[in-house]
């Protein structure tokens, strides 16, 4: 089965964030952008925006860090989920995750990342420009960001 | 083929569980010398205030995981290992060959050498069954010293104080976590866990510890002395490595392996924090004893004892992230800074916010972090990618905060960045 | 509930911060944000009070849909008594504080009394304090906000600021927040500046948890977005050419107040316009525009990043003006350029950029440029009284001078941080001064378009296009297409405008979705987000409140009829070019009618039956 993943086009973005809003709404029900597991970074004196979240890569560096398997993987979807309820907040998950994509949650004592919403990423259905698709994996352009990762990895 | 693995920690564990993948008939067996299912140390501060049960800090959930796998469990201490027969001794007698040995047997606290370390109400906070004699003491009220405080020390700070006990941490060295922070950084959490009532003493020693009634009395270097209900001592660790040593193996202070995780034996090699694997920022080989790490030594390992050709270790980043009473720190690599290299640095005490980067020439080789939750991995990736970060380096130097402007401006970790990177 | 239903109220006196609730009775009825604010600013100071003086308050205040999914849900409004007209002051600024300070836990905050130090106000979610300011007083927007985000460690905490303009008493100060968006009009600034309160930081982690009814929000609010995406100017119009989309546009039409109003078409509009924006320079080969950029929540992205041409004379040896920030907006561009007789894109983007670094609207230093200029044509003002500079219409090197004199309150910077009214008095001719109730005129000369003369005598804030903004009916046809040269209908017309944008003034919306959006639009999203039951009517009516409330405390201020009026040139003058040549603007044939229709006597008093209606 082909997997989707969320493209990100740094140049379409406009810096609005009703991508974090989506995001921190499906996920805790409130509009709340310090909660949500999309970023939109912006580059003030460069006049640019960047969305940035999880890639889901193949690596999961956080699950393998994760010390009481709370990570795992949605096979439908190939997202790396955490499971709250078995997340003891040790943290050691967001610093081995290279991209910095796993988040501690100080109000939950959880740590928290894109799970893709089960497949239906809300951040990419409020994206008002089309900077954030949800396409088929193999055109995302996601190679490169995984050539980087690659360089991460302990052995070659 | 036989594949036998020494220590049911992450590593040991990661190790079968990626060797079964690679050798879907290979025999793989698993030795731990506690009683429980294979379990997380890191994961004991939370079973201790009780956030969890003790199933909760299993390093896998499912209840048939082991058998599903084919990896055999067996509780027992490896007492010798015969390399030219290819066997295993345990401490019951029995013996087990082996085609592929991997080690990972971890460390074990050491005692400080001071009188009283054997008496009842003093114990280390290693495993499962020391958690749970703690928990049994350190009631709300309590009084509680807790005898060093590096980075597993810290640990077992947030939860005694959470538990609610009345704390008294003792420290040799110059500051707390002094081989995971720098002074600064030291002297803040010190700060942070005073202001939030538990005493710290730093460059102090305990003397000695003598019990009075159901009082335990501890001497302090100065002459204090602090009445204690509980002592728990977090003096350090030493790898497990005695088991083997008339067999042969070369040690250090740990095992020494090369970068396929090997020892002087073609057939045995070494995980973990009883391996001194080769460190990614200095190059050279050290125990680090790290979660992260032990996880890849363990995958490493493993796909070399199942032959795959080429699966050299790269060196792993020492890092750590800690939560102090709420406080979170964190420190990767060259944390201490690189000689001749850069630095930038942003100081709030106030705050409790700190941030420090070291450079070598463009290249970010260490950080150590006071307040930062949010993308903080980015610092092990800029690390681990030696990225050359251009421009945005003088730009870090001058404002650290722009961490995630450069890190995404200097890496592709983004499908269409090149837009920003211009 | 999209009310956060908290105040913050911060004396500066005894530098304390306390929590009240909100008074949601009041928000029934005045929605939020300019609304309810003015209520409280009404209900709490004296009307007569010196708006510099420590018994003025001023309110930072946002609506129910600032800080949710809702399009342009972000802004938020500075209220407070203006001590450039000595009216009610309401200036709305988008940007991501107003969302901030709602993420924060806080609807509003009330500033009252005058910090004996500088202090600045920092506040992370329940976590309010005032802290000493030595370190950023004296500073611009640009340096306090750089040094504030160091000291904090916090890229995502939002500043808004005053400059060093506002410290020094510049009558038009504004509040930058986010580096450069702004607060911008009547002085707001001044005021703040004025309690020796230099910023606002603010960190909010607990976000607006939830709405009243989140299927219908979700449904208005998506129909809504939809909307926008789908109209010719909030969809493609305002995202790829901006605001200054109507320079060419409002020049056509002979709308275009150029040197100070002496002229209504501007021969160098084409080189100051969004089209200009997008031409690639010849030194570098890059177009001035950058890109879009949006406001927190909104799916149109108006706004301009810009850069100056990196050979231009005003950047020479300042690498500081050479990465891109805020550029120039339709109302800007023109104040700075048309009314200055200025065609030099790059002036206008660099006297812009020193307008958001050391907050001064630009709209009032624009037309008190043009003032200035006009004065020294005239002879009443010269080199003695400038420096040394030749204030002659179409110099840019004077222009851009001058927005550094204002800016750090040197020399002749003085004078003109007085504002046209007071600078013309000053030099004696006040006939030269483009304002009503002292506020300096925006970018539509209502000679072309007869019910912006209406909508800028009757302003509650003196003369500004936001308040009924006629020109979208008059010139765009939005809702229907009337006749910008005739006065028939315009009353009514303003009217309308005037109680509908007090409306979605006060709802955290941006009123640029009106291009696209009516109350019909509006009303469901704020009806799904909070208690009160709203609907297009009852929102109107509401707006028709607001608008009364604010006339009432004009009224009270000291302010009359004699105020409701537009400088003798545009009732004298006749247009010398385009459609309306020969025209000046009939505001006498449209006061009276507008009265009647506001349900005021013939001295613009709301009358007690009035009063009554709106349950004033």
């Amino acid at each position: 089965m082909m997997l989707k993943a969320l493209q990100l086009e740094p140049e379409k973005c406009t810096g609005c964030l009703q991508c974090e809003m989506a995001c921190s709404y499906e996920q805790e029900g409130l509009f709340n952008p310090s909660k949500s597991r999309i970023k939109v970074f912006t580059f003030h004196d460069e006049g640019r925006f960047a969305p940035y979240t999880c890639s889901q890569c193949a690596e999961a560096w956080c699950m393998h860090a994760c010390p009481v398997e709370a990570i795992v993987i949605n096979e439908a979807t190939g997202a790396k989920e955490v499971l709250e309820d078995v997340c003891v907040g040790c943290k050691v998950c967001t610093i081995a995750c290279p991209f910095g994509t796993v988040n501690y949650n100080a109000d939950t004592g959880k740590v928290i990342k894109c799970d893709l919403c089960g497949g239906e990423p809300a951040c990419a259905e409020a994206c008002p420009t089309e900077a954030i698709t949800y396409v088929d994996a193999e055109h995302t352009g996601l190679e490169r960001m995984r050539a980087h990762a690659a360089q991460t990895i302990p052995a070659n | 083929m036989q594949h036998v693995v020494i220590g049911a920690g992450p590593s040991g564990l990661v190790a079968a569980e990626t060797l079964r993948k690679l050798q879907p008939d290979a025999g793989i067996t698993l030795i731990g010398d506690e009683p429980e299912p294979p379990y997380s140390r890191m994961a004991i501060p939370y079973y201790l205030i009780k956030q969890i049960e003790e199933s909760g800090t299993f390093l896998r959930k499912t209840a048939n995981h082991y058998d599903s796998l084919r990896i055999a469990l067996k509780q027992g201490r490896v007492a010798s290992v015969d390399r030219a027969a290819h066997r295993v001794a345990l401490a019951d007698g029995s013996t087990l060959g082996y085609d592929k040995l991997l080690i990972a047997t971890g460390s074990r606290p050491v005692p400080p050498p001071i009188p009283g370390m054997d008496l009842d109400g003093v114990t280390s906070c290693w495993t499962l069954a020391d958690a749970r004699r703690i928990a049994a003491t350190a009631r709300p009220g309590a009084r509680v010293v807790l005898m060093g405080a590096g980075f597993i020390g810290c640990i077992i700070l947030e939860a005694l104080a959470r538990s609610g006990a009345e704390l008294t941490v003792v420290e040799m060295g110059d500051r707390m976590v002094p081989r995971m922070m720098n002074d600064i950084a030291g002297g803040m959490i010190k700060d942070w866990c005073e202001s939030r009532g538990v005493k710290v003493h730093t460059s102090m020693r305990v003397t000695a510890i003598e019990k009075q009634g159901d009082t335990l009395r501890v001497s302090l270097e100065n002459g204090d002395v602090v009445d204690a209900d509980l002592v728990v001592s977090a003096t350090g660790v030493r790898p497990n490595i005695e088991f083997i040593a008339d067999s042969g193996i070369e040690t250090d202070h740990g095992v020494l392996v090369d970068r396929q995780m090997r020892t002087n034996d073609l057939d045995i090699y070494a995980a973990g924090d009883v391996a001194q694997g080769i460190d990614f920022s200095t190059g050279e080989y050290s125990v680090q004893a790290i979660q992260p790490t032990a996880v890849d030594h363990g995958q490493l390992a493993a796909r070399n004892m199942a032959g795959l050709s080429g699966a050299r270790h790269r060196g792993s980043v020492n890092m750590n992230v800690l939560d102090t009473l709420g406080l979170i720190s964190s420190s990767f690599g060259l944390w201490m800074g690189d000689e001749g290299g850069e630095s930038a640095e942003l100081l709030n005490r106030e705050r409790y916010r700190y941030l420090n980067l070291q450079f070598a020439d463009d290249v970010l080789v260490g950080a150590t972090s006071l307040g930062l939750t949010e993308h903080v991995g980015v610092l092990r990736g800029l690390i681990q990618t030696r990225t050359r970060l251009g421009v945005w380096k003088e730009r870090l130097v001058k404002d650290p905060t722009r961490l995630m402007e450069a890190y995404l401006a200097s890496t592709q970790a983004l499908g269409f960045n090149a837009a920003v990177m211009a | 509930m999209a009310w956060q239903r908290r105040i913050l109220r911060v004396d500066l006196d005894a530098g304390t911060c306390t929590e009240e609730p909100l008074n949601m009775e009041w928000a029934m009825q005045y929605i939020g944000q300019r609304g309810l604010a003015t209520k409280y600013l009404v209900e709490e100071i004296d009307p007569k009070v010196d708006a510099l003086s420590p018994g003025n308050k001023l309110i930072m205040a946002t609506g129910p849909l600032t800080g949710t999914m809702a399009s342009t849900g972000g802004r938020y409004s500075v209220i407070t008594k203006s001590p450039l007209t000595g009216a009610v002051a309401c200036s709305n600024s988008g940007g991501f504080i107003g969302a901030e300070i709602k993420h924060a836990g806080w609807d509003m905050i009330i500033f009252e009394g005058r910090a004996p130090k500088p202090v600045y106000l920092y506040l992370e979610n329940d976590h309010a304090e005032l802290v000493p300011a030595d370190d950023v007083w004296g500073k611009s927007v640009w340096e306090t906000d750089e040094i504030l985000h160091a000291k904090y460690q916090d890229p995502l905490i939002r500043i808004a600021c005053v400059g060093r303009a506002a410290e020094q008493g510049c009558l038009y100060s504004a509040i930058v927040n986010d580096l450069h968006r702004a607060a911008g009009r009547s002085g707001v600034g001044t005021v703040m500046a004025s309690k020796q309160l230099k910023a606002v930081v603010v960190r909010g982690t607990k976000g607006v948890s939830g709405v009243r009814d989140a299927k219908a929000f979700f449904k208005a609010t998506s129909e809504g977005k939809r909307t926008l995406a789908e109209n010719a100017v909030t969809g493609e119009g305002l995202p790829k050419m901006g605001t200054q989309v109507l320079m060419n546009v409002i020049n056509e039409v002979g709308a275009m107040p150029t040197r100070n109003m002496r002229e209504v078409q501007f021969e160098g509009a084409s080189k100051i316009s969004a089209e200009a924006m997008h031409e690639p320079r010849e030194s570098d080969g890059k177009p001035n525009l950058v890109t879009n950029g949006a406001c927190f929540g909104c799916t149109i992205a108006c706004g301009r990043i810009s850069t100056i041409d990196p050979q231009h004379y005003t950047v020479q040896d300042k690498p500081e003006y050479k990465h891109a920030s805020g550029g120039l907006e339709y109302e800007a561009a023109w104040a700075l350029g048309s009314d200055t007789g200025v065609d030099d894109l790059d002036a206008l983007t660099y006297a812009n950029f020193l307008c958001n670094e050391d907050g001064m609207d630009p709209i009032s230093f624009g037309a008190t440029v043009a003032a200035a200029m006009e004065l020294y044509d005239i002879g009443a003002i010269t080199t003695e009284h400038t420096g040394g500079l030749e204030m002659k219409f179409g110099s840019a090197e004077a222009l851009t001078r001058a927005a550094e004199l204002v800016a750090t309150g040197e020399g002749f910077g003085r004078d003109l941080a007085l504002g046209s009214k007071r600078l013309c008095e000053k030099y004696g001719h006040p006939d030269l001064s483009m304002t009503v109730k002292g506020q300096e005129f925006p970018a539509y000369d209502p000679r072309g378009i007869q019910g912006m003369g209406l909508a800028y005598a009757t302003s509650n804030r003196g003369a500004c296009h936001l308040r009924g903004y006629t020109v979208s009916s008059e010139i765009m046809g939005v809702p229907v297409k009337t006749d910008p040269l005739t006065t028939d209908g315009k009353a009514e017309l303003v009217k309308a405008f005037q109680d509908a944008t007090a409306a979605v003034d006060s709802t955290g919306l941006c009123v640029f979705t009106t291009f696209a959006w009516t109350l019909e639009d509006i009303a469901p999203q704020v009806d799904a987000a909070c208690e009160g039951g709203w609907s297009p009517e009852t929102m109107l009516a509401a707006g028709e409140r607001i608008w009364n409330l604010e006339r009432k405390f004009n009224l009270d201020a000291g302010l009359t009829k004699a105020d409701d009026n537009l400088p003798k040139r545009l009732l004298k003058d006749a247009a010398k070019t385009g459609p309306a040549k020969g025209m000046v603007n009939n505001l006498d044939v449209m006061l009276p009618e507008y009265y009647q229709l506001r349900g005021w006597n013939t001295d613009g008093v709301p009358t007690p039956e009035t009063l009554a209606r709106l349950g004033l």
